[in-house]
């Protein structure tokens, strides 16, 4: 296989795994993790199968058009630094699926953990190798999500909820700065493509929108990185599974800031603007956070603070802008991902046998679990840096490159001292996560009694315990050329000389270390009593939480804020609000007359034909009738639009719109069924109206009139010059009447735009179609009558007083008898209407009807069945399942359209042929015939179940009356 | 001359239709119970299924049939409908 497709299947292989564990059964811890285990592990092998074209310098790519015409391609690119973050993802990725088998306990619904982590697996990869910018964005948001749904994977629990709930927020909002940052980033170089942009340095750093590029893009960086002010929500995204924190939140994730820092330090980098910013934002993460981290109570939280921390360190190394101090970021990041892993890995088995994570009942573990304390402390060493481990060397880089000229102000004398300080802060506490958990007296009230983890639980650590050792001692043949190889692909011809040795000689950054490391010790020593005993949290600002801060802006904003609003601007009544709809409307309407003198061209009519006329005449006073009525007379007012809709179906008729007639007679019909449904359940005419003669009202009725009567003139009068005016420009219609035969294959040219040339329109309407009837649906689940309806109608109650007062009569007799003849003629109607619907359906493409008019015409079949007779008779007898045939049309409409992709044509691209069928000899037949069929089962489906959802509001007030007068009796 | 006959009997047939719609746009209106009106609307879905099929015949295009067989296939659920409400207070129970 060729690495383009490799690179695909890379992205492919996690998301095609998250879809099937996701329908593995809830028990199958084994199979998940084999699953899991599988697919990573073929992911790493497939990353280091690509490592001898990327180590000769190669970047790989892979385009697949998306859409060429904005330049947004599905672009794969991989070079050497990807490919060192790729076998971070994939390799500590297999290393936290191992781990997770044993960590997550038998109770726990498995499936969605794996499901979920393989999907995050996915779209990490997809940040890592996207070679567009909007592609990238679209996985960073993908990866939030992935995030947010992981975090919240124990959703009984609160601290899970909140903290998932933050980190949603403030990632998700970073990913929002960023998708903006990119898209001017495309705008300055005038592609999205990545090489593209990173070949265009100059051009962006000279550019004016530069600083606005640069805060967004640093907004969407440090957020996911946590970095200060951002950091608050890793420390509460500690809720999360311990897998999910070793792997999201310090080994890849968080790591994606920092990612693509380097992928664009390249271009961004140099600046003032971008060391003070990006400088301020490190050193005050690495200071502080390590500071906190000192006094954190809980095992996770120290990792998180010291997570921040150490993303600090890499944050302020890449703001030099210099390329030695590239190549220090780059190395640490994968340091800190191996140790950091393992920490996290050793807390979550420390967690998992000890059965507590807070550090003042932890103590004395080592006699129970020697290998695990060994594995930490080591771990833990490396943290610190502690020659001959692998923090060691960054650090030390770390600390050489503190020492440079950067802006020439007072920073530059601060940094060195601010560096060794964190580095203090560091081995603190490194030291206190070891001693307290390990050493001193045996624990007491434990909730469990610890002993060791099984032993495939420790692989990881093992494995990643011993790359710090191996990475530590003899840094320059093992991570060497693969170190070289990333640093050459983001720093290309700048690439600087240095050296991974251990040993360079006594200078002043092995002083740094040497202080740090001896005054952490120190600092250790003078604080452990305190801490023993302590709350959580640093002394003095232990009430300056960045989480309370964060909650109480989030209730302001979207509460206070919300509520206020509301409360000033909105209202609760029709009125004003329809008063507002239509007013804005003529306002909009009557905008493009501003100023120009409205030469309306109004042509009298000759030669009018006399029916046309009275037919006219007779619309113009049914809707006028409407109008006049809509207020007190309901029901008159619904049977005066259902002749306005007829009038206007002959209008369609007579102007030559067959097609346009049928859909709209069927769908008149319908309608007029569907508001007397609604009509049962309003509320009561109000006979006394309080103000309705005061001179406020009236003033007010007057406005409301004027504004109808103004709104509707101005339609009729732009309606009217329209439709007389002869010299109108050239529409598009004609492009269409032109192509519906020869490209659509019909004749029928407003089927053909519908299902062919406006498919795409289509499918979104049907779309939208299917989701308002499921509201409808879910709203009248739910739905409660106003009392004054909640009563049987007086009709009902009369016939059912004749039936009962007869000794030889049931109840609903009556009704049987009056609809005994019409309900036979109604039943029997019923194969000729589904006859009629496919009539419709099949010669729509070319005549009038369609899927659209064939899916009504069977629902009003369906409809005729329930007025024939009650509820429960149909349903006895017909089981419609109308969520079913929803779902049955959206999903044929959408395989449809994808199946013209297997012939390589873009989606709901249409074909038609001729079929040759004995007997009935040659019939036209277009793929958008199976289009249309999925309009007809959706159309089915969803006037089905509006209407019927109306419809068994009846039933289950009937059903309610009959508990509440159970009730009576029973108190009786 | 056969051909007059049908033209000038088309046009008034029209015409006629035309008013039988007026009168029953008359019930419809003034009512003056809900019977009377609901039988309005149907005698006037009647008579339009009727000048439909005179419009075909007028232009001699049987697609016009159709709009006639639909009024006359499925007009009267509506009329079904509402004397139903009438008849009942709710259209389905």
């Amino acid at each position: 296989m060729n690495s383009e497709n490799l690179l695909l299947l890379l992205i492919l292989l996690p998301f095609a795994g998250s879809a099937l564990a996701a329908l593995l059964p809830a028990n199958a811890r084994n199979t998940e993790a084999w699953l899991s285990g599988c697919i990573t592990i073929t992911a790493f092998a497939i990353v280091v199968y690509l490592y001898p074209s990327i180590s000769a310098g190669e970047i790989l790519r892979n385009e697949i058009e998306w859409l060429p015409g904005s330049d947004l391609n599905f672009t794969l690119r991989m070079d050497g630094f990807a490919w060192m973050f790729s076998i971070l993802v994939t390799g500590i990725g297999f290393l936290v699926v191992l781990y997770a088998r044993y960590y997550m306990s038998p109770e726990d619904p498995v499936p969605r953990f794996f499901s979920f982590l393989l999907a995050f697996a996915g779209a990490m990869q997809g940040i890592v190798i996207s070679g567009n910018l909007i592609l990238l964005a679209i996985f960073w948001e993908l990866t939030s999500i992935f995030s947010f749904l992981l975090i919240g994977y124990w959703h009984h629990n609160t601290a899970a909820r909140d903290g998932a709930r933050m980190s949603l927020i403030v990632t998700g909002t970073g990913g929002l700065c960023l998708l903006a940052g990119l898209v001017l980033l495309g705008y300055i170089t005038d592609s999205y493509d990545l090489d593209h942009v990173l070949a265009a340095g100059n051009t962006i750093r000279e550019h004016e929108l530069y600083v606005p590029v640069l805060v967004l893009i640093l907004l969407g960086a440090l957020t996911k990185s946590a970095q200060f002010p951002f950091h608050f929500w890793l420390p509460n995204a500690m809720a999360a599974p311990t897998p999910v924190s070793a792997y999201l939140h310090s080994a890849t994730m968080v790591k994606a800031g920092v990612f693509l820092l380097t992928r664009l330090w390249p271009v961004l980098s140099g600046t003032d603007e971008w060391f003070l910013l990006l400088g301020l934002a490190g050193m005050s993460s690495l200071l502080l956070s390590a500071y906190f981290a000192i006094f954190q109570q809980d095992l996770k939280g120290l990792l998180a603070y010291s997570t921040i921390s150490h993303l600090g360190l890499i944050t302020t190394l890449l703001s030099f802008g210099s390329p030695l101090a590239a190549v220090a970021a780059i190395f640490h990041m994968l340091n800190h991902a191996t140790f950091k892993a393992s920490l996290f890995m050793a807390a979550g088995i420390i967690d998992h046998e000890a059965g507590t994570r807070d550090m003042r009942k932890l103590s004395g573990l080592f006699s129970f679990m020697p290998i695990t304390a060994t594995l930490a402390m080591v771990a833990s060493a490396a943290m610190a840096g502690v020659p001959l481990l692998n923090g060691f060397l960054s650090k030390e880089m770390f600390f050489s490159e503190t020492l440079g000229q950067h802006s020439g102000s007072v920073l530059d004398s601060v940094l060195p001292y601010a560096a060794t300080l964190a580095g203090a802060f560091s081995v603190t506490y490194s030291i206190r996560f070891i001693h307290t958990v390990f050493f001193g007296p045996k624990p007491l009230g434990l909730p469990r009694e610890p002993h060791e983890p099984p032993h495939w639980m420790r692989r990881p650590i093992e494995f990643l315990v011993l790359a710090c050792l191996i990475i530590g001692i003899v840094p320059g043949i093992t991570i060497g050329p693969y170190l070289h190889t990333a640093v050459t692909s983001v720093l290309r011809e700048y690439t600087p000389l240095y050296s991974l040795a251990v040993w360079h000689g006594i200078n002043t950054p092995l002083i740094m270390s040497m202080t740090a490391l001896i005054g952490g010790a120190l600092l250790y020593l003078m604080l452990q009593n305190y801490l023993a005993q302590s709350e959580d949290g640093p002394p003095g600002i232990r009430q300056l939480k960045g989480q309370r801060i964060f909650e109480r802006s989030l209730v302001t904003l979207s509460w206070r804020w919300a509520r206020w609003m509301e409360d000033t601007f909105g209202t609760q009544r029709l009125q004003p609000q329809l008063f507002l709809v239509i007013f804005i409307a003529l306002i909009a309407g009557c905008w493009p007359f501003l100023g120009t003198d409205p030469a309306f061209n109004l042509e009298s009519t000759t030669g009018m034909d006399p029916a046309f006329a009275v037919l006219w005449g007779i619309g113009i006073a049914c809707a006028l009738g409407a109008a006049y009525q809509a207020k007190y007379h309901r029901l008159a007012a619904l049977i005066l639009m259902g002749g306005a809709g007829l009038v206007t179906c002959i209008t369609f008729v007579w102007f030559s719109a067959p097609d346009l007639a049928v859909t709209q007679l069927l769908v008149e019909i319908v309608t007029t069924v569907l508001i007397l449904l609604g009509l049962r359940w309003l509320p009561k005419r109000m006979e006394q109206i309080d103000d309705a003669t005061t001179l406020i009202a009236r003033t007010r009725r007057l406005r409301d009139f004027v504004l109808a009567v103004s709104c509707g003139g101005g339609m009729t009068l732009i309606a009217y010059t329209i439709m007389t005016n002869a010299e109108l420009p050239e529409t598009i219609a004609g492009f269409f009447l032109e192509r519906a035969y020869s490209e659509g294959g019909g004749s029928n040219v407003v089927n053909v735009i519908l299902v062919d040339f406006r498919g795409f329109d289509t499918f979104g309407e049907i779309t939208v179609l299917g989701i308002v009837a499921l509201t409808v649906y879910a709203l009248l689940r739910r739905f409660r009558p106003a009392p004054d309806s909640i009563e049987i109608p007086e009709q009902q109650r009369i016939q059912n007083d004749f039936d009962d007062r007869h000794p030889n009569r049931k109840v609903g007799e009556t009704v049987h008898d009056y609809l005994m003849v019409p309900a036979v003629l109604m039943q029997w109607m019923f194969p000729f209407i589904i006859l009629l619907a496919v009539y419709f359906f099949l010669r729509g493409h070319d005549l009038p009807g369609g899927g659209f008019a064939a899916g009504i015409t069977l629902a009003i079949g369906l409809l005729l069945q329930y007025l024939a007779s009650d509820t429960r008779w149909v349903e006895d007898r017909l089981r419609i399942l109308p969520v079913r045939w929803i779902g049955l049309g959206l999903l044929l409409a959408a395989l449809t359209g994808m199946g013209s992709w297997l012939f390589g044509f873009p989606f709901l691209t249409s074909h038609s042929t001729y079929l040759e069928i004995p007997l009935i000899g040659k019939i036209p037949v277009a793929t958008a015939l199976f289009f249309d069929l999925g309009v007809l089962l959706l159309v089915v489906g969803a006037t089905a179940l509006m209407l019927i959802a109306i419809a068994h509001q009846s039933i289950r007030s009937h059903r309610a009356r009959a508990i509440e007068s159970a009730k009576t009796q029973e108190d009786d | 001359m056969s051909a007059a006959i049908l033209s000038w009997a088309v046009t008034i047939a029209q015409i006629a239709l035309a008013i039988a719609m007026a009168l029953a746009l008359v019930r419809m209106i003034k009512g003056p119970r809900a019977q009377d009106r609901v039988l309005g609307l149907d005698a006037l879905y009647g008579n339009a299924m009727l000048l439909m099929l005179v419009f075909g015949i007028r232009t001699g295009n049987s697609l016009y049939f159709e709009t006639s067989l639909i009024i006359g296939a499925l007009g009267f659920v509506a009329t079904v409908a509402l004397a139903k409400f009438l008849m009942r207070g709710e259209v389905i129970e």
